[in-house]
């Protein structure tokens, strides 16, 4: 108690202190604001915190001092806008599309809000954006996947993460690049996955790239996630013997769908997964020893520290803010997608939204300037950024190790999956 | 040859399917029975077994030492619930009770979200996650021990409410309330006692099926309402009609799963209740 208490004494003593190096507001330019729409409460809620927390942290990194190999960071604000500052302006969406709509209108109308970002969720960016549409706001989307958000025409909306069309893409060449440099030929795809606008979404993309590829689909379930079993589907999969197979599923129905594979000694070379429930911390805690050689597509790592040393610092200054949790490839993207606005800011030198608009057009930000295994930021006609991708992991000993694409790569990838133990 | 290895390999998992799904509706069909109560939390007592379960688990009791632990706080969370609650809803309209226990629906899960967020849990390395062979056939271990567990559950309460004096009391009580109150049935101590059994099952319920699945604020809907129709198809209110009305659905879906299409495994199953309600509205094994 006496501890905590001096410590906070300690805290209020050092920001009081503190207070008269940062700069005085009388001469300073007004602080430039972007407006920010997240899931602060309902569902999403805790994930609309870490997002807000990081979006902060690259807030606070844009207007302060210290520089990291990272875009318009440390350079005491905005140079070219006299050196303003950003300031972040959030509004909730608590999930929900019609509550993103309103809340992207209070920011536009009430906050004046230079720039939309946001909304996590795809259904609150699909609204959202829309609004940022009417007002001619530039709307920056860091973080949904949904691959039909930059396929409706906008002329304000860019996107800055990969969708999940280009996460399949990365499963087709991580084949393509173990055919050429191990000689590993698979040929039989089974496409699994729940019914619902991620597993549906995610499986037809893999399905449209394996014709365009050459692979044959021996098989493609749908399932409801609720699903209280999975006795049929094991089945079908079984008697496709698949030399692998694509996974978009939640935790229950994972777990469900990995004891039914392994009773029924279903052995693909590979089961390759789209994040979700195989990346929840309870699969491997769960499966143990059965996760082993599952592959899943991430969105970023920490192993990117050996392209970026910016990724163990940045990724500290997070913790210390967020009460010890790690960056994850939510709270990085969104990291990343202030500072594509802060970057296409500055170059506009004006707040006009057009200037704007065609300064985020021109964006060219290398790959090992970000936190992300991208190549660049570029985006194209339709707003996406061209230069995206994910990684690949694979859990080996209990951990996943990025094994794709094989300049962020740590471990080699152990092919095929061990056998099932019974 | 490979394809009658699939049919009883499809065989096994549809009984064992059926068997988790008459767990979760044997204590949903008693406190039909007895009150004329479709308690719609059902699932959402399941969720909470299930946390129970969890909880226990990470204190070091496992989910099967940590069973008999689960029941009991189950039992007695059912009669405070039928004290404080449903005992107040039966004395209003018949849809008091209906909109009741679906408001208590909605604040456990609102509760469970706030309380333990909307993760996904499971209990880390779980016992029976092996595979044994039953008759050639590969079956998970943790299915067996959950179809044991249902089959059990099932022979005490059938037992329970056909042999003892109390069972009896209740079944004087689901046949006539007030004939019942005069042969000096104490209704508020059966209907208490009904309800805390209810709530025991699904104890015993949520402690097996955290062998083979996660808990979140919403895990008990998908079992519920598999439940929903299990009681209606078996007869609500009869036990043994619960457990034949389970195996028949665990065989539909997933004999329709494999031999229709994955998405339409459920078809069969609501057409077989359609059918049942059409042709006999009491259910198969339902009285009147």
């Amino acid at each position: 108690m006496l501890a905590r208490r001096l410590a906070l004494a300690l805290a209020t003593a050092l920001t009081l202190t503190a207070l008269p190096l940062a700069p005085t507001g009388a001469a300073d330019p007004p602080d430039i604001v972007i407006g920010s729409v997240l899931p602060l409460t309902g569902a999403s809620a805790q994930t609309g915190a870490a997002l807000r927390t990081a979006q902060l942290l690259a807030q606070d990194l844009v207007n302060g001092h210290v520089s990291y190999p990272l875009p318009m960071v440390g350079k005491s604000g905005l140079p070219h806008l006299g050196h303003a500052r950003i300031k972040l302006v959030f509004a909730d969406s608590q999930g929900k599309p019609d509550q993103a709509r309103a809340a992207a209108e209070q920011l536009i109308t009430q906050e004046h809000a230079v720039a939309l970002i946001g909304c996590y969720t795809s259904s609150t960016t699909a609204t959202a954006s829309q609004v940022a549409e009417r007002y001619g706001i530039p709307f920056l989307n860091p973080d949904s996947s949904a691959p039909s958000l930059t396929t409706r025409g906008l002329k304000w909306f860019f996107r800055t993460t990969p969708s999940d069309a280009t996460f399949a893409d990365n499963f087709f060449q991580f084949f393509g690049d173990l055919k050429r440099t191990k000689k590993i030929d698979v040929k039989k795809i089974a496409i699994v996955g729940e019914d619902g606008l991620f597993g549906a979404g995610a499986g037809d993309a893999e399905e449209q790239l394996a014709k365009k590829y050459g692979y044959t689909i021996v098989s493609r379930i749908a399932y409801t996630a609720t699903t209280t079993e999975v006795n049929a589907e094991v089945q079908k999969v079984k008697a496709a013997a698949p030399d692998v197979i694509m996974m978009a599923s939640y935790l229950p129905d994972a777990l469900l769908f990995m004891r039914g594979f392994k009773d029924q000694s279903v052995q693909p070379q590979a089961i390759m997964a789209q994040d979700a429930g195989f990346i929840d911390p309870n699969f491997v805690r769960t499966e143990g020893k059965d996760a082993e050689g599952i592959f899943t597509r991430e969105v970023f790592s920490l192993d990117i520290k050996h392209r970026n040393h910016a990724v163990p610092l940045i990724n500290q200054l997070f913790e210390l803010r967020f009460s010890g949790k790690p960056l994850d490839g939510n709270t990085a993207r969104d990291f990343m997608g202030v500072l594509v606005l802060a970057d296409a800011l500055d170059r506009a030198g004006s707040t006009k939204p057009d200037a704007i608009r065609t300064a985020l057009q021109k964006t060219n930000i290398p790959g090992n300037l970000t936190l992300m295994p991208w190549k660049n930021i570029q985006f194209d006609a339709s707003g996406q950024n061209q230069g995206g991708s994910g990684i690949i992991e694979q859990i080996q000993d209990g951990k996943y190790e990025t094994v794709w694409p094989f300049d962020v790569a740590v471990s080699a990838p152990i092919w095929p999956m061990p056998a099932w133990k019974h | 040859m490979e394809a009658l290895t699939t049919f009883a390999q499809l065989l096994v998992g549809g009984v064992l399917t059926g068997l988790v799904f008459a767990l979760v509706a044997v204590g949903l069909t008693l406190v039909y029975g007895v009150m004329d109560v479709v308690n719609f939390a059902h699932g959402e007592f399941l969720m909470l077994a299930m946390y129970a379960t969890l909880g226990l688990a990470l204190l070091g009791l496992g989910p099967l030492l940590g069973l008999p632990l689960a029941v009991i706080a189950m039992f007695l969370f059912g009669i405070i619930v039928y004290r404080v609650f449903v005992r107040r809803l039966l004395a209003g309209p018949p849809e008091a009770t209906v909109f009741g226990t679906f408001g208590l629906l909605v604040l456990m899960q609102g509760l469970a979200q706030a309380v333990f967020s909307s993760d996904f849990l499971s209990v880390p390395s779980p016992p029976f996650a092996g595979t044994i062979r039953f008759a050639g056939l590969p079956v998970s271990q943790a299915s067996v021990v959950e179809g044991c567990g249902a089959l059990i559950l099932t022979a005490l309460l059938f037992a329970f409410v056909e042999y003892t004096e109390t069972g009896r009391a209740m079944r004087a009580v689901a046949e006539d309330r007030i004939a019942a109150t005069l042969m000096g049935i104490d209704v508020q101590r059966i209907n208490g006692l009904a309800f805390g059994i209810g709530a025991a099952c699904v104890g015993a319920a949520g402690g097996l099926l955290m062998l083979s699945y996660p808990v979140y604020p919403t895990a008990g809907v998908p079992f519920a309402l598999t439940a929903f129709v299990v009681v209606a198809l078996g007869g609500f209110g009869s036990i043994s009609g619960a457990l034949v009305a389970a195996l028949l659905v665990g065989m539909l879906e997933v004999f329709g799963g494999f031999y229709l299409s994955p998405e339409l495994k459920l078809v069969p199953v609501y057409l077989a209740y359609l059918v049942v309600v059409l042709v006999r509205p009491q259910g198969l094994l339902g009285r009147r």
